[in-house]
């Protein structure tokens, strides 16, 4: 089985994704961390304004079959929350890196330390 | 310990499954996802690989008194290709296991089904009572030698009478017959463990790819879904809603009385007495959860301050869109709309206990 890896975007180790646009950065779960769950059941998210410590959890995915949290993969200000997803979960799964994404952190910190696509597809083989 | 494939386990790596270890067999979990296979069984058919249960056949002249000491519920009714749902019970009256017995169509004795990982234990507990009663019977085990599946859902009964030598449409809810199906000899159960109506099917495991194949285009299905189905339907989980070392629970408290049968004398008969005469303090319930959480085995019931009993097992139910659960509770308050509440993580989910039967009951069918 092949997971959905896009080139433009950073991963963390705990499987979510990074996607910088100008001085926001987006954060969702990756295509082989929506897998992993299978069907997406609810989504707890925080609310718009609160502050993220790297490394810190900030949300749960619970599928039928697992709970997992999800980490802040860089600090700062959360911008923006994706309410749809609380509403419909099975965006999650259905398209991880769009309409499933989960909050958008103020940031002009670097992702480089963060993996790359190869390293993720690596850390996922 | 080395995990026991089953007849099917290359078809299913061929057919891209994720698997999971249960009861000491490596079996499919997942074909597709966990939704799409139980709306399949809810709305028109799925099929199974359930190879993992245990089979056992009983033979001989004391064949059905043994049987009526070891099963609680009356074996002496059944007729050829009759079957029963059982509970399997200690000196104690503890739950063993739970099993489906067959007075086998066309053959002498019966075929019991164990959960998976009991069959040898159970041919062991056959065995030793048969020689300690001085019965005449033979008690074998066929488990690794034979093949299950199940086709289950609205449309299922109808699949099956088309592929097999013989129409499946006239036999009653638990009643079996012997026909042939892609060549292969099986024994045909209207029988499951959905809530639908659908059949089981036995055959020997040489012929369990064509028997399997027979049903390509039904959709495949994995014990994810297994899961989620028989929990909707409030059906119990031997090992898991029940089990003799972390979960001992006598029927009374399981609620699986309507299987005991106390004019047979069955092992475990007298203490269940001298319990349904004291009253059970605990009872299995259904919940269903009112917040966004799922209840999952093992969380804690709360009510009045105190913790009331425990989840067994849990799950969001795919067709009510509503997560539901079983778990023991004090039996004061096991009664239906009693609001309490479920440990979910660091807080407390509000809950009501609601008829375990989830899906008859939201339909009206009670």
């Amino acid at each position: 089985m092949t997971f959905e890896i896009p080139a433009q975007r950073r991963y963390a180790e705990s499987h979510e994704w990074i996607l910088r646009r100008d001085d926001v950065v987006r954060v969702g779960i990756t295509d082989f961390a929506q897998d992993e769950l299978g069907d997406i059941v609810f989504v707890e998210l925080p609310a718009a304004g609160e502050t993220l410590e790297e490394g810190t959890e900030f949300g749960v995915v619970e599928s039928i079959k697992a709970i997992s949290d999800v980490y802040a993969p860089v600090s700062g200000p959360i911008a923006a929350v994706n309410e749809a997803i609380l509403d419909r979960p099975e965006l999650v799964n259905e398209d991880p890196y769009g309409e499933g994404w989960m909050i958008e952190l103020e940031t002009d910190d670097s992702l480089d330390h963060l993996l790359d696509p190869d390293q993720y597809e690596e850390q996922i083989q | 310990m080395t995990l026991q494939k089953p007849p099917l386990y290359s078809a299913h790596r061929a057919a891209d499954a994720d698997f999971t270890d249960f009861g000491g067999w490596e079996m499919p979990v997942t074909f597709d996802s966990i939704r799409t296979e139980h709306s399949a069984v809810r709305e028109t058919a799925g099929r199974f690989d359930v190879s993992h249960m245990g089979e056992v056949v009983v033979r001989g002249p004391d064949a059905t008194e043994l049987m009526d000491r070891l099963t609680t519920n009356a074996v002496g009714e059944l007729e050829p290709g009759d079957a029963q749902y059982s509970c399997i019970l200690d000196e104690n009256g503890i739950l063993l296991d739970d099993t489906v017995v067959y007075r086998r169509p066309e053959r002498d004795g019966y075929l019991f089904v164990p959960n998976a990982g009991h069959d040898e234990q159970m041919t062991n507990r056959w065995r030793r009572f048969a020689a300690e009663t001085d019965f005449d019977v033979a008690v074998e085990n066929v488990t690794d030698e034979t093949g299950m599946i199940a086709i289950q859902g609205p449309e299922a009964v109808d699949a099956v009478s088309s592929v097999a030598s013989d129409s499946v449409s006239d036999l009653d809810r638990f009643c079996a017959r012997r026909i042939g199906i892609a060549g292969a000899d099986c024994l045909v159960a209207r029988t499951g463990y959905t809530g639908e109506d659908g059949v089981e099917i036995v055959f020997s495991a040489t012929d369990a790819e064509s028997v399997w194949d027979a049903f390509d285009g039904i959709q495949r299905c994995g014990l994810g879904a297994r899961d989620t189905l028989r929990l909707e339907a409030g059906l119990l989980l031997s090992g898991q809603d029940f089990d003799p070392d972390d979960e001992p629970r006598t029927p009374l408290e399981a609620g699986l009385e309507f299987v005991v049968d106390f004019s047979t004398p069955f092992v475990g008969a007298d203490a269940l007495r001298e319990l349904e005469a004291a009253g059970v303090d605990e009872r299995l319930v259904g919940l269903r959860v009112d917040e966004r959480a799922i209840a999952r085995a093992g969380y804690s019931i709360v009510a009045d301050g105190a913790e009331i009993g425990a989840v067994t097992s849990g799950t969001m139910s795919p067709t009510l869109g509503v997560p539901v659960a079983l778990g023991y509770v004090d039996a004061a308050y096991a009664d239906e709309g009693t609001e309490i509440g479920i440990e979910v993580r660091d807080s407390v989910a509000d809950a009501t206990i609601v008829d375990q039967r989830f899906l008859a009951a939201q339909e009206g069918d009670t």
